[in-house]
């Protein structure tokens, strides 16, 4: 783990870092990949992968509509709103 | 140098359900913007989603209809990236265990033969919204109606060695969703939509070249323009001594070119893991099963009995059967009028044609399976001939109204009465001396001067297989 893989991650996230911060991050990034490495040596050849740690499940809903219209109620607290739009800092493709 | 091109097809069909995958919001089309997004869909803090059973019985029949494994146990994961149009930061969809592993369909190439094309996987995910980038002062606006929706991705594998085949291959699993009925397969409306990954290789070289992926292909015209468009330009940078970069190109209509869109730098990095908010998906034999059973005869199968049933060419029973629409109009004019291979020319020229040449399709035709199959049923007992048909046909399409009106009020009916006829014959015969000599001299394609001479007297309305009897027996007295 280096600081140049610290950047890419709060890239990834869209996190803001402090320079400063990042040598702390390095170093408890890398305890737990070494962590990480040493649950690898555990002998699991026996052990069915879990995509959950709940052996469970999922509950499937009826195809039914619920949900009535709230628009109003939800731009309340959006920054920018245009013609029923949410407006965003322009995207470039 | 000569080039193969090898083609993959990820095609986009959403499901069409009530209500989105993981909450109760509608999927509606054209609704007023995010009139139909709600806390689940807009990724507000603190909402869990809950999974759609329709959208994972829709999945299935997919499966079963391509002959797929279905994967008894499939669980859902987090693709993480940021783009407004999904305000989760992450599409829920599935990676490692999808719902449909692999299957086949079989598509027919232009020589008639027949080619198996593998399906490497279908999987379920959820749709993103829509981002406008016009009018908004410099800011994008998003709708998020759409985001949510659900969708299978079904992704094939690079088995395509044409554009033809790609498109053959699409069109086959449109016609396949839409007969199953699990999509709508509205192209115009994005239900139905391809990327398509492409490379060229030299010719018998094994290992393939590198792919880029075309993006944003919404018609059956746009899949074979694009890749064509794409196969030009992988071929000019190598010829031209460059190489190709893997990436994701986006396909210009306007333009007719395809052009970068995301470059090898900020390759993205989805960081999937399994979304620790939905468990893993069971299904037993036993409910594949039951979904199986639910099947309707299917494009290829039903094809095979129109070629049967109904005595049609392959290329017929192609076209009649690329829709379920078609299909079942076809299947009621040959019924109801008792005559298969008049209905099939008239459903795949005259309706067709017409339906293309004004731009609707089989659900909107102004004349319906049963006005048709009445009117090719008045052709079958002579009442009228084929020419007169296209008459009525044109007022049946413009007017309405069923054949037997129509040849009643406009006094269309095909003169039967012997004897009337036979004045008719008798008098073109006596008025037209030199033409008769001629004729008995051996000029005998005169024969088409006197049948016209009664088609014009009559305004059509003469049986020309009578005429001709009647002609053929009156000039050789």
């Amino acid at each position: 783990m280096e600081k140049k893989d610290i950047e890419q991650i709060a890239n990834l996230a869209r996190l803001g870092i402090n320079e400063k911060d990042i040598p702390e991050y390095v170093t408890n990034l890398t305890n737990i990949l070494a962590l990480v490495e040493e649950m690898n040596t555990v002998n699991t050849d026996d052990v069915t992968p879990m995509a959950h740690p709940t052996d469970a499940v999922q509950r499937l809903r009826e195809d039914v509509v619920t949900e009535t219209n709230q628009r109003e109620h939800f731009q309340k607290i959006a920054p920018q709103v245009e013609d029923g739009l949410y407006l965003v800092p322009q995207v470039i493709e | 140098m000569q080039w193969e091109v090898v083609i993959g097809l990820e095609i986009h069909a959403q499901l069409a359900t009530k209500s989105k995958i993981f909450s109760g919001s509608s999927t509606a089309f054209g609704a007023e913007p995010n009139t139909q997004a709600n806390a689940v869909d807009l990724g507000l803090p603190g909402v869990l989603p809950v999974m759609n059973k329709q959208a994972l019985n829709m999945a299935i029949k997919f499966g079963t209809a391509i002959n797929a494994e279905i994967g008894k146990t499939s669980v859902f994961d987090r693709k993480n990236y940021f783009y407004p149009d999904l305000p989760k930061g992450y599409q829920t969809t599935q990676l490692a265990l999808p719902i449909v592993g692999r299957g086949s369909v079989d598509i027919e190439l232009e020589d008639g033969t027949t080619k198996t094309i593998g399906v490497t996987r279908a999987h379920l995910e959820e749709d993103a919204g829509k981002s406008l980038h016009e009018d908004f002062h410099g800011s994008t606006g998003v709708d998020l109606n759409r985001a949510g929706t659900p969708l299978i991705e079904i992704v094939s594998e690079p088995d395509m060695r044409s554009t033809k085949e790609a498109v053959a291959y699409m069109r086959k699993i449109h016609s396949i969703v839409t007969y199953i009925g699990i999509c709508d397969g509205n192209m115009q409306e994005g239900s139905f939509r391809c990327d398509a990954n492409v490379s060229v290789r030299p010719k018998g070289q094994q290992e393939f070249g590198t792919r880029a992926e075309l993006k944003n292909i919404n018609s059956f015209r746009f899949v074979e323009r694009a890749i064509d468009i794409e196969i030009e330009r992988q071929i000019d940078v190598i010829e031209g001594g460059g190489e190709v970069a893997q990436e994701t190109r986006l396909y210009d209509s306007n333009k007719n070119e395809t052009r970068s869109m995301r470059s090898k730098e900020n390759a993205m990095d989805y960081r999937y893991f399994p979304d620790p908010d939905l468990l893993p998906i069971v299904v037993t034999d036993d409910e594949v099963e039951a979904i199986r059973k639910t099947l309707p005869e299917l494009p290829d199968a039903k094809k095979v009995r129109f070629i049967e049933e109904f005595k049609l060419g392959s290329d017929d029973a192609g076209i009649l059967t690329a829709s379920l629409e078609l299909a079942d109009y076809f299947e009621t004019v040959s019924t109801e009028s008792g005559d298969s291979k008049l209905a099939a020319n008239w459903v795949i020229s005259e309706l067709t044609g017409r339906l293309n040449r004004e731009n609707l399709d089989i659900k909107t035709s102004p004349v319906s399976a049963k006005q048709l199959a009445g009117l090719l049923a008045r052709i079958k007992d002579n009442t009228i001939s084929g020419k007169i048909a296209k008459e009525v046909f044109d007022t049946m399409w413009s007017e309405g109204g069923d054949a037997d009106s129509i040849i009643e009020s406009k006094g269309l009916k095909q003169i039967t009465d012997m004897g009337a006829l036979e004045a008719m014959v008798d008098k073109v015969i006596a008025d037209n001396p030199n033409q008769v000599e001629q004729f008995k001299a051996g000029k005998e394609k005169l024969m088409g001067f006197f049948v016209g001479q009664i088609m014009k007297q009559t305004q059509g309305k003469a049986n020309p297989g009578q005429i001709n009897q009647l002609l053929k027996k009156k000039l050789s007295e």
